[in-house]
């Protein structure tokens, strides 16, 4: 068995689809989360590949079923978190056969295949149906809620798994090269951090809007509390440390006007998710978080980077198409878990949703307002990347567990926790899901 | 700044041989005449391949900068921090190119400004685009 891409057929992109078909007839249930840690340490137990199953069998778990009863899995294959396994390095052969291999010797280590999960988890006795969501979490769900609603699985895992290696980020390869193939030197020549597309839109919104850098303080801070309250997060279990505004204030520059807290954190940690049928999960052990829709933007940018201009018109159209395929209004949002790496983005995300009535120019005013889980108006009550490193999946697992009354301490108590939204990634080109106590 | 070495391929030969002769050119489709950058076998436009290159002005404008202080590229490093401004060529101003603005200290870029393009010389010797502020 290959596993295949998801089809472009299977994502939602117009405006003018009308309510999503399968609106509240897919649920999410349960939720499994790996330990983390900031890189591997190079033992088959802190692999990705053991990562992930620990996430798939606690997700199974939580939701109450028997492994027998899984049919489909949907995962996103790329593990890397930008570490890459360097051509001609030794291969572990001590961690490739401590498992049941795959034919590439790097699956489980560096990259993750549905084929090696089933070698891997023999419970998972009738999965029939496997599809990669290529990207990251934010689109492994929204291909899973669609495989629901059409038929082609019942009860499906949603998995995504992370490797970091050694190594400082995007610093090896083409980047410490003394030269550049033609192609890419043309965006790559001028040695632009990953960060720099978000920051030059972030300077272009605080010069047309009268806006600054510190502004953003209360954001950071609210987001690392929040994520030391999210007992499966990064910060919360390796190093418990609040940030202050001064913290924020004095870091040092990656690409100004984005500093080191405006980055997150790269580290390993698997993330699943159990999705089934509004019927089924009616039996289930955990409390249904219905799905009321899911879009994706792929909008590409005209030229090198997005402009502000390009980023404003695509999250705002992102927006209608939430709130159209869900029927709902923005009035509806209980809470907003868009994505925040970089930091400097999620704005754009809240401006487009128009959050709690937020106009274009307005988010880093709101920020300055209680925006904590306790009052009436949270923002990244997850903490996103922020508060829990990078995985772009704190958003999805905060929302279903806001939803279902069990985000612990994290939970929201300003507002009753019956609608909310998350995705990601980036502005442009990202895939999002309204998520939902009640099939609508 | 010392960029690292370009090493064209057949694709972008045409636009590297023109910086070597002192102009800039601009992928062009020919089926809806809209200027495209990076380059692409195709228009992204209209998925139509019928690509030419196209000979423009050289004069633009800094649209917006950033400051780069953890670059990732080994050779730029020595020389952080640097700036990184977006230019927007004047046939279209949708059609950007990256520059370090040579000459104009870092986080004291006039956004803006009109610019020229220069030619600055990579360590293999081909030539790439770079922007000077017009005064």
């Amino acid at each position: 068995m290959v596993t295949q891409n998801a089809p472009d057929s299977m994502f939602r992109t117009q405006e003018g689809l009308g309510l999503w078909e399968h609106r509240g007839k897919v649920a999410a249930v349960g939720v499994g989360h790996s330990l983390t840690s900031r890189r591997w340490d190079g033992k088959a137990e802190t692999s990705v590949g053991a990562n992930s199953i620990t996430a798939l069998r606690q997700a199974i778990a939580d939701a109450g079923i028997s492994p027998d009863e899984v049919d489909g899995i949907v995962l996103d294959p790329g593990t890397t978190t930008g570490a890459h396994w360097q051509e001609g390095d030794p291969i572990p052969m001590d961690v490739v056969n401590a498992f049941n291999p795959s034919s590439d010797p790097l699956d489980g280590i560096a990259k993750l295949s549905a084929e090696w999960i089933l070698k891997n988890m023999p419970e998972l006795t009738n999965v029939k149906f496997t599809m990669n969501g290529t990207g990251c979490m934010s689109k492994a769900i929204v291909v899973a809620a669609q495989a629901v609603g059409d038929g082609l699985t019942n009860n499906c895992l949603v998995l995504k798994g992370w490797h970091n290696l050694e190594g400082r980020y995007y610093q090896g390869g083409a980047n410490a090269q003394q030269g550049r193939p033609g192609l890419a030197a043309i965006s790559s020549l001028w040695g632009t951090p990953a960060s720099y597309g978000t920051a030059l839109q972030f300077a272009a919104y605080c010069r047309k809007y009268g806006k600054t850098h510190d502004m953003m303080a209360p954001f950071i801070i609210n987001s690392r509390r929040n994520g030391l309250l999210f007992p499966e997060g990064f910060w919360a279990q390796n190093r418990p440390e609040g940030l202050t505004e001064e913290d924020y204030l004095a870091a040092r520059w990656i690409a100004k006007p984005a500093n080191l807290y405006d980055n997150d954190i790269p580290i390993m940690a698997s993330a699943a998710y159990l999705f089934t049928t509004a019927e089924r999960a009616k039996d289930m052990k955990q409390k249904p978080v219905y799905i009321l829709n899911h879009v994706s933007s792929r909008t590409r940018a005209r030229s090198l980077t997005p402009t502000l201009e390009e980023v404003e018109a695509d999250t705002a159209r992102t927006g209608r198409m939430l709130y159209e395929g869900a029927g709902i209004t923005a009035d509806d949002l209980s809470f907003e878990n868009m994505y925040d790496g970089f930091t400097l983005f999620h704005q754009f995300h809240m401006e487009g949703l128009r959050y709690r009535g937020v106009q274009n120019g307005e988010a880093l005013d709101f920020y300055q307002t209680d925006i904590s889980i306790e009052g009436p108006n949270p923002v990244s009550p997850s903490g996103g990347n922020c508060g829990s490193g990078r995985t772009r999946f704190w958003m999805h697992t905060d929302s279903i567990q806001q939803i279902q009354q069990r985000a612990g301490a994290r939970q929201i108590t300003g507002v009753k926790a019956e609608i909310g939204v998350s995705g990601g990634p980036m502005p442009l080109g990202g895939d999002f899901t309204i998520w939902s106590s009640t099939p609508g | 700044m010392p960029k690292q070495a370009v090493v064209p391929d057949d694709f972008t030969k045409p636009y590297y041989d023109a910086c070597n002769q002192g102009k800039l050119v601009i992928q062009n489709c020919k089926s809806c005449n809209i200027l495209q950058h990076p380059p692409a076998p195709a228009c992204r436009e209209c998925n139509a391949s019928d690509m030419e290159w196209k000979e423009v002005s050289g004069r633009g404008t800094i649209y917006e900068y950033g400051v780069i202080h953890d670059c990732p590229v080994a050779s730029l490093q020595a020389d952080q921090p640097f700036n990184v401004a977006v230019i927007m060529l004047d046939e279209d101003q949708g059609i950007q190119m990256y520059s370090h603005l040579p000459g104009v200290p870092a986080d004291e870029v006039p956004v803006g400004s009109k610019v020229e393009v220069i030619f600055e010389e990579t360590p293999n010797g081909q030539k790439v685009p770079e922007w000077k502020v017009v005064n």
